[in-house]
């Protein structure tokens, strides 16, 4: 068993697991650090995040309101002191993304530019273009690769975490290239993994969305936070799911039914003039895809061979705005709907977008298992409690991606043993599992694509934007049963060489897991709150679940417990939008 | 979620090689449901799923941003997930793996080359004096400042234009179409003060000379970075460095 020693191990390399690993290098000049990616680091998901990033900058905002957005657009279920550490470390967070070059959007003055964002009582999301991620994710990346400590594991996929003595020391992954599994070693360990999205058939994620670190997590006995709140975005391509960013609202479109009318004046968000945030198309965006589902079963929405859709437009614009601040909305709606902006509205439905819940951990990114740490979107440090707003899970990855990596260096520093040979012999017997049940296996019927595809029809009907006790119920059942097929699948790649489909099984493994305890807490969860509604119990109960839920994993069904939410200076009162 | 009824099927000749298998490379012929809106990445996809599990590609964000799936498609440098069957129905579709790269397996190419080259253009701000206090606030940068260079930090690193460049086919030290636009896109940043340091490694590299302003890479690329611009601007900076201190020592060295 070949191994490697750090003093950190980061396990994913997009915008949050870069941010931690740019600290470490910079702060931290003499710890080793390995980045561990299952793609090359510029490949990770947040090069397809479009709209923004959020932060106080301008004079005319405040902190203040800032948090307000968020512990409103959550429905209350946030940590009221993460979202205030959050909102004040999030502007130096973007100035430092500024001064390491990302090519913001300017003011005539050469100031960076904000523009409106849904749910958002002031302006305030800093943008490039509509390619804010891409440019934020290749800047992070390029600045990092100046960084002598960091140790670059390109295409190395994580399969487990090593943990003695209640201490995680490292992962076992995989090196695509050659099949081979390594120990790779370290004091602290960062799960920077991301979303979970490819749990849904229909999602704006990328194909490499599988929840990695969310798994390891909770293989490893920590809890998964509020997983039942699943953020669909109110604009995505049908058929194909990909994003038309929120920020073509916050530059003045509008979304109307078949008959032109602009639907959301009758949910609670309007009246539609005069323009103004908080309100109509900037509504959060749990409000909006909950309209459209109203609207549908009323007969007001369009039908498309992939689904019903709304339009979504943008012609009053004008070609230059759009080509200013939209060029990317415009390229996708041209090349993948075949519809250009400038002269017809864009067909648009809501699809999955973003998970709210993921590993829980304290406010510095720790988990309960010593030594592992989470950020970003497999995390829940409970910033976005039951609906993230547009924009904040951009600077999440910075803030939270810089927080963890210091809470790791520090735990690295006082705990510099390693069981070395213990965790050896753990990576071993884990590359002997992989061999035994996907490579040498024998027999075996079912193929990965089948049983994903039927995970992925069980999740929709269970946990799409309605649900209701039976659905639910339904759902979890058709979990467990494809948990049990899920022990006949067969392989047709037995390669060692970059060998994709034993990477797809892996993945589909996790997201069993990760998709059985989200349909286990929204069982448990008897009420209606942000992203998540039942229609058997349609009210928010603070009395009963003003609480995080906490899926703890067991040999058979998820443990569901609940932990309170930290209220500090806002306590709960109703959501109220289009005011 | 519906999906268009097939109307008839396509062919895909896929270039298959797995070095577990010591076999020399072949093309392998599959035919897919032909739809209207499929790209060629969901004719793969559906191969990979539906018929064989064997079949190895790189993918992810499916809307040409992730940089991905480079393919060369009929013989071309294509994005699987921006190529649509429909422009090519209902002739068969060749698929190789990028050319002038090393294959790791199928279509899959070995990019450690490029993140070597990458990582030796210093892709980063350099400030001679280091980076001002968060507390001064941002660098102010005008639009005009920031066009300057916006169109080069643009590049996905998708090596299409590596696999388009004669250049880079016979001399593989050659830096390369996407490592000098970026270089460059760093170069013309009005927040940048490191183009002399990065100057030499773009210079010392031979291919630089080599390029003859085919333009190939420019043709190929999909987010109109073009790379050709940024090499001829890269010689004629490293041409007047060159003048500035060989033919006039005396001034204007920066």
């Amino acid at each position: 068993m070949e191994s490697h020693e750090y003093d950190v191990v980061i396990v994913g390399g997009g915008g949050a697991g870069l941010r931690a690993a740019i600290e470490l290098g910079e702060s931290f000049p003499k710890l080793r650090t390995a980045v561990v990616s299952k793609v090359y680091p510029m490949r990770s998901h947040t090069v397809a995040a479009e709209g923004g990033a959020a932060a106080v900058i301008k004079s005319n905002d405040s902190l203040e309101d800032h948090c307000h957005d968020t512990v409103s657009g959550s429905d209350w279920l946030a940590d009221q002191d993460v979202i205030e550490t959050f909102v004040n470390e999030a502007p130096s967070e973007l100035i430092r993304m500024e001064h390491w070059g990302c090519p913001w959007s300017r003011e005539p003055n050469g100031q960076v530019a904000v523009r409106p964002f849904g749910g958002m009582l002031i302006e305030r999301t800093w943008f490039a273009a509509d390619k804010t991620g891409f440019h934020m994710l290749h800047t992070l990346y390029q600045t990092a690769l100046k960084f002598q400590s960091l140790q670059w594991y390109d295409e190395w996929f994580a399969t487990r975490l090593l943990v003695d003595d209640g201490r995680c020391q490292g992962v076992a992954a995989i090196e695509l290239l050659t099949g081979q599994l390594h120990a790779i070693l370290g004091k602290a360990v960062i799960l920077c993994t991301g979303g979970a999205g490819r749990l849904f058939p229909f999602t704006t994620n990328g194909a490499i969305k599988t929840g990695d670190g969310m798994f390891l997590a909770y293989q490893a006995g920590v809890a998964l936070k509020d997983m039942e709140f699943v953020q669909y975005h109110p604009t995505g391509l049908p058929g194909s799911g990909i994003l038309i960013t929120e920020a073509a609202r916050g530059e003045g479109g509008i979304l109307t039914n078949k008959d032109g009318y602009r639907y959301l004046q009758d949910y609670g968000l309007g009246p539609p003039e005069p323009f103004r945030k908080r309100a109509m198309e900037l509504g959060p965006r749990d409000r909006l895809s909950q309209a459209f589902m109203q609207e549908e079963a009323k007969g007001r929405t369009i039908s498309t061979p992939f689904g019903s859709a709304v339009h979504l437009d943008l012609r009053h614009l004008g070609e230059a705005k759009i080509n200013k601040k939209l060029p990317f909305v415009r390229e996708l709606s041209k090349n993948y709907a075949g519809i250009d902006p400038v002269y017809k509205p864009i067909l648009v439905r809501p699809v999955i977008h973003y998970i709210m819940g993921g590993v829980d951990t304290d406010i510095e990114g720790a988990t309960v298992v010593p030594g592992l740490y989470a950020a970003g979107e497999c995390a829940c440090i409970s910033l976005n409690g039951a609906n993230r707003l547009g924009s904040n899970s951009l600077t999440e990855l910075l803030v939270f991606g810089r927080r963890a990596a210091h809470a790791a260096a520090r735990f690295a520093a006082e705990h510099p043993a390693l069981a070395g040979e213990k965790l050896k012999a753990q990576a071993s017997d884990e590359q002997e599992r992989i061999a035994s049940q996907f490579i040498r296996k024998q027999g075996g019927t079912e193929r990965v694509a089948t049983l994903r595809l039927e995970m992925n029809r069980l999740m929709e009907a269970g946990a799409g934007i309605y649900r209701s006790g039976d659905a639910l119920q339904k759902a979890c059942s058709g979990m467990a049963a494809l948990k049990d097929r899920f022990r006949n699948v067969a392989l047709d790649d037995r390669s060692l060489s970059y060998n994709t489909e034993l990477i797809s099984v892996l993945e589909l493994e996790f997201l069993l897991d990760i998709g059985q305890s989200l349909l286990h807490s929204a069982l448990c969860r008897t009420e209606s709150r942000g992203s998540h509604q039942r229609t058997d119990h349609t009210a928010r109960d603070d009395q009963k679940f003003l609480k995080h839920s906490m899926a703890y994993r067991t040999d058979a069904e998820p443990r569901i417990e609940y932990k309170d939410v930290v209220i500090t200076r806002w306590p709960p009162k109703e959501r109220v939008y289009g005011k | 979620m519906a999906n268009n009824a097939p109307n008839g099927t396509i062919r895909l000749e896929i270039f298959r090689y797995s070095p577990d298998k010591g076999e020399e490379p072949k093309f392998q012929t599959y035919e897919v449901p032909f739809r209207e809106d499929w790209v060629v990445l969901d004719a793969i996809n559906y191969i990979k799923d539906e018929l064989d599990g064997t079949l190895t590609y790189r993918w992810s964000c499916r809307m040409g941003v992730c940089g991905s799936c480079g393919m060369m498609v009929n013989g071309i440098p294509k994005l699987s997930c921006s190529a649509f069957l429909r422009d090519y129905y209902p002739n068969t579709i060749r698929v190789e793996p990028l050319a002038n790269f090393p294959v790791t397996r199928d279509l899959v190419i070995q990019l450690d080359d490029f993140i070597g080259k990458l990582k030796s253009i210093q892709p980063w701000i350099i400030r001679k004096d280091g980076e001002k206090p968060v507390s001064e606030g941002e660098y102010l940068q005008s639009p005009a400042e920031h066009a300057r260079f916006k169109d080069f930090s643009m590049c996905i690193n998708c090596m299409l234009c590596y696999s388009a460049c004669p250049v880079y086919g016979l001399e593989t030290n050659f830096l390369g179409p996407a490592a000098i636009a970026l270089a460059q896109r760093y170069n013309l940043d009005s927040r940048d003060q490191g183009r002399s340091q990065r100057q030499e490694e773009v210079a010392s590299h031979e291919g630089i000379w080599q390029c003859t302003f085919v333009g190939e890479c420019s043709a190929v690329c999909p987010k109109h970075v073009d790379p050709a611009a940024a090499i001829q601007q890269a010689k004629l900076s490293s041409t007047i460095d060159w003048f500035q201190e060989v033919l006039w020592p005396w001034g204007g060295k920066k």
